[in-house]
């Protein structure tokens, strides 16, 4: 993002308007997209120094509404107050030099520079024409994360920070920057539950100091913990606005989803078969030649879940990976069913009834451009009856789109729309409709429901136990702590590219396995681990 | 941050949606036409010539006549057009795979000089067995001129760009030395081929119209049926699109590198061979062309589909046979064309510039070709 130095940024220090006036108040803001209306007549206001939360699912509006605000899109109706004065908030520089901040899901940070660069990028103070001042920027950055009690380095380089102090740049990206609005974008996304902690009671002193922030999340039992005030929006209307105090989580899923919602999954009681995936001491190793899974083994019966907990970046990618095919294996075994499918390339493994849902859609599950169509068959293409020897077979793909389509419940106004025009959660549909459409012995699930809401995620937890029942083993990858504790039969953590403990997925206490998740179990955290942070590709 | 929207099924949305896809082309076309107008204005003080305002009216309308003006000059456009066409369909094929071929040049050479080795294998024969034997030449030598890249980058990851560029140099040199060596014509003082006999193409229609012509456009429906119709075309633009996906999905995109490059390279070698049986029908060792260049504005500027090539070739090809007839009516030299089409490709490829200059909102976003010309990717399409 190119942001210009907000140059006639006087900073908000003249007289503070009285508190009884909001920071922010957004009216009727509507928003028209051709045959979509993503925000109708929206009302938002936001208290100085309040915490308040927007809710809703994957396309109600929550994300068309904030470009609004930064300027990114042009509401073609309503208003936006600042301070009780109405304004036109022309770009991202524009809303930044009006005290407007928003921090993104994904990072917008350089790794190979330091925090004080990352910090100034964009309003570098010079010393002369040609050179930087970096001095005064680093005194005002300590300054600034003493008052707000960041522990933070202003030299480390970004790339060694841990996600969760990377996300502390960022926010105080938008404090150098006199932030008063801050917006968070589902800022606990690729958070531990002890670093999402530390964050809460981060925006807390924010809070308290005067700022006022605005702060999305999907996750119902967060937003009822840190928010002040919760705003529920639905197909892009208004439909609640709640104190925490009174309401539920029950509630607040049905504002969203405009029905009942169950939101832990009922996943009754596995009957375990025979042995379906043996792997055995295996080891795997990153794009860098790096060892990313050391010496696991698991195995998966038919008709038994096995979630691996971990936090984001401890090898579960790389593992599955080496399973479904798509990465060379460095020694070990896998089996499955009895037979060897160490290094067998992906068609062979897709072809011996193995599913993978991948991490990310974007990059392995979907190709963007091509239509609902394609992707449906995008890896039974040259299977009958998609395909005649090498002539392909529209109808049968367009009937099999149809079918999968009302089936599977995925929203969309054309069978051969582009994937891109999808909402998120449709498009996850679409990938779960893809692998599960068939007989399976082996499902591997990597972060099935990364970035969904919770209708969408109650909807694929219901397939994969329906799977499950139906014999097939599910090996099920999640940095979701609760995801993992509310599907599996059985829990093993992985922590820097080995499995540390394994648990009983009915009686697994949450802290002991997040503590497990942070630490492996170990005093000293291993100093050979050299593993980037994930950072969560999509959304 | 654009927000992709749903299709629009009614008239008005079919016609938004047509003029998302040719308004980037057409106003590259428009304002390159403006800008040659400009440069003829102002570069005739240059030559001692005085200022006419009139003199772009006067060229163009010379490179009009002289292009689609009468029967031959049709004949003359569809001619120019034809090695456009087939080069362009291998480039843009290319591009659909996400590979950006600028080989076409030197895939173009071996393949004339390949066609005028086998035509001399079989000269005395019937001109039913020496034509396709000669165009067969043709196809294998730009085939494997490409291979070599293909291999190179599916085996290395070493870029093409790169190593088609230097292909296009191995092929001048190789030229010049099997013109001035084994296939010189015996006797003759300068370094030029012997004729192709026998498998020289037999003219069709009106003075030069030659059976390659007709060769180039019964391939655009090929061309068309295996992108579109057939599981591996299906495989080849999956690969362009998304190699990881096309990996998840069992694709081998290793194999697709190597073979999109080979058919690529077999157009561009078809193009070579039609032109030196239909046109020249020897080649000397300095000979020189721009197809294999322009081809690449071709395959551009037809966003790389068939169809849309047929249109870009047939528009490069009228202004290529209609410039010297400009250049005898308004005095305004041939290499104006090269100034235009250079400038639509510069048009093309700053699109994001248009775009905003112009206000076109919701034109393309998906203007998959260039992005592959600015990001393709290397040692990542292997892993």
């Amino acid at each position: 993002m190119t942001t210009s130095p907000p140059a006639a940024a006087s900073p908000p220090t003249a007289d503070p308007p009285p508190s009884s006036v909001p920071a922010l108040e957004m009216r009727g803001i509507t928003k028209r997209y051709p045959g979509v209306i993503a925000n109708d007549h929206i009302d938002l206001d936001l208290r100085r120094g309040e915490i308040h939360a927007l809710l809703g699912e994957n396309g109600a509006g929550k994300t068309t509404l904030m470009n609004v605000l930064y300027g990114l899109a042009t509401p073609d109706e309503g208003e936006i107050l600042l301070d009780g004065k109405v304004v036109d908030i022309g770009g991202p520089s524009d809303a930044i030099a009006r005290g407007i901040s928003m921090v993104h899901q994904h990072f917008m940070l350089v790794p190979v520079l330091s925090v004080a660069e990352n910090i100034v990028l964009g309003l570098e103070t010079m010393a002369n024409r040609v050179f930087l001042d970096l001095g005064e920027a680093r005194r005002r950055i300590r300054d600034l994360a003493a008052r707000f009690g960041f522990d933070i380095d202003p030299d480390a380089k970004v790339a060694s920070l841990s996600v969760g102090q990377q996300q502390r740049v960022e926010i105080l990206k938008a404090l150098y920057r006199e932030a008063r609005i801050l917006v968070l974008d589902e800022p606990t996304a690729v958070l531990t539950p002890q670093e999402t902690e530390e964050i809460f009671v981060l925006l807390r002193r924010l809070a308290e100091n005067g700022r006022s922030i605005v702060f999305i999340s999907h996750k119902l039992y967060e937003v009822l913990e840190i928010a002040d005030r919760i705003t529920v929006i639905r197909r892009g209307r208004v439909v609640g606005e709640r104190a925490p105090k009174e309401t539920s989580e029950d509630e607040l899923a049905e504002l969203m989803v405009g029905r009942e919602v169950q939101l832990t999954v009922d996943r009754g009681v596995s009957d375990p078969g025979a042995v379906t995936l043996e792997v055995d001491a295996l080891r795997v190793t990153d794009d860098r030649g790096h060892p990313a899974v050391r010496e696991v083994s698991l195995q998966v019966r038919a008709g038994e879940i096995l979630g691996i907990a971990g936090v984001a970046g401890n090898g579960q990618d790389e593992l599955v990976e080496a399973i479904v095919g798509l990465r060379s294996v460095a020694g070990g075994r896998v089996t499955l069913k009895g037979k060897d499918i160490t290094g067998a390339s992906p068609r062979h493994i897709h072809d011996s009834q193995v599913a993978y849902v991948p991490a990310d859609r974007h990059r392995f599950g979907l190709i963007l451009s091509f239509p609902i169509t394609d992707n449906l068959v995008l890896n039974r293409y040259c299977d009958a009856p998609f395909a005649r020897g090498i002539i392909r077979n529209d109808e049968a793909v367009l009937a099999e789109a149809k079918d999968n389509i009302a089936e599977y419940d995925i929203r969309t106004p054309s069978a051969t729309a582009p994937v891109a025009t999808l909402s998120g959660g449709n498009q996850q549909k679409l990938v779960v409709a893809r692998e599960f459409d068939r007989d399976l012995a082996l499902l591997v699930l990597d972060q099935p429901t990364r970035g969904l809401d919770v209708g969408s995620i109650e909807f694929i937890h219901r397939q994969v136990i329906a799977k499950r029942n139906a014999g097939t083993a599910v090996l099920l990858v999640s940095a979701e702590l609760d995801e993992v504790l509310e599907m599996s039969d059985r829990i093993s953590v992985m922590y820097r590219g080995e499995l540390v403990a394994t648990v009983d997925g009915r009686t697994a206490d949450k802290n002991e396995v997040g503590l497990l998740m942070a630490t492996g179990g170990k005093a000293k955290p291993d100093a050979e681990w050299t593993q980037p942070i994930d950072r969560g590709a999509t959304t | 941050m654009s927000v992709a929207q749903p299709p629009d099924r009614s008239l008005s949305g079919r016609i938004r949606a047509a003029w998302g896809i040719v308004a980037l082309p057409l106003l590259s076309i428009l304002l390159a036409l403006i800008v040659g107008a400009l440069v003829m204005i102002l570069s005739a003080p240059i030559a001692g010539k005085p200022v006419d305002l009139g003199l772009p009216l006067t060229a163009y309308g010379a490179l009009f006549q002289g292009s689609v003006g009468n029967f031959d000059a049709i004949i003359g456009t569809l001619r120019t057009t034809a090695p456009l066409l087939l080069a362009g369909l291998g480039i843009g094929l290319g591009f659909k795979a996400g590979l950006f071929n600028i080989g076409a040049q030197g895939q173009f050479l071996i393949g004339g000089i390949a066609s005028i080795a086998f035509a001399q294998l079989v000269h005395d024969m019937d001109p039913l067995i020496a034509i396709p034997f000669a165009l067969l030449g043709g196809i294998l030598g730009g085939a494997l001129w490409a291979f070599i890249p293909g291999v190179l980058k599916a085996t290395r990851g070493a870029h093409e760009v790169v190593t088609t560029i230097m292909m296009n140099y191995i092929a001048l040199s190789t030229l010049s030395y099997l013109a001035s060596g084994p296939l010189k014509l015996p006797l003759s003082p300068q370094p030029v081929t012997a004729g192709v006999g026998n498998a020289a193409l037999p003219i069709l229609l009106g003075r030069d119209g030659h059976l390659g012509i007709l060769i180039a456009f019964l391939v655009v429906p090929l061309v068309w049926f295996l992108l579109y119709r057939t599981t591996r075309g299906f495989e080849i633009r999956a690969v362009g699109a998304n190699p990881d996906a096309a990996r998840y999905a069992g694709m081998k995109p290793r194999r697709l590198i190597i073979l999109t490059m080979s058919i690529a390279g077999g157009l561009a070698g078809l193009a070579g061979a039609g032109n030196i049986l239909g046109v020249n029908h020897q080649m000397s060792a300095s000979f020189s062309t721009t197809v294999g260049f322009d081809a690449i504005t071709v395959a551009l500027l037809g966003r790389s589909n068939p169809v849309g090539i047929v249109f870009a070739s047939l528009l490069l090809g009228a202004m290529r046979a209609g410039a010297p007839l400009m250049q005898i009516e308004a005095g305004v030299p041939v290499e104006l064309v090269d100034v235009v089409q250079a400038i639509i490709l510069l048009f093309l490829v700053a699109n994001a510039v248009l775009r905003r200059f112009f206000r076109l909102r919701g034109v393309s976003a998906n203007l998959g070709t260039t992005e592959t010309m600015t990001a393709t990717y290397g040692s990542e399409a292997i892993r």
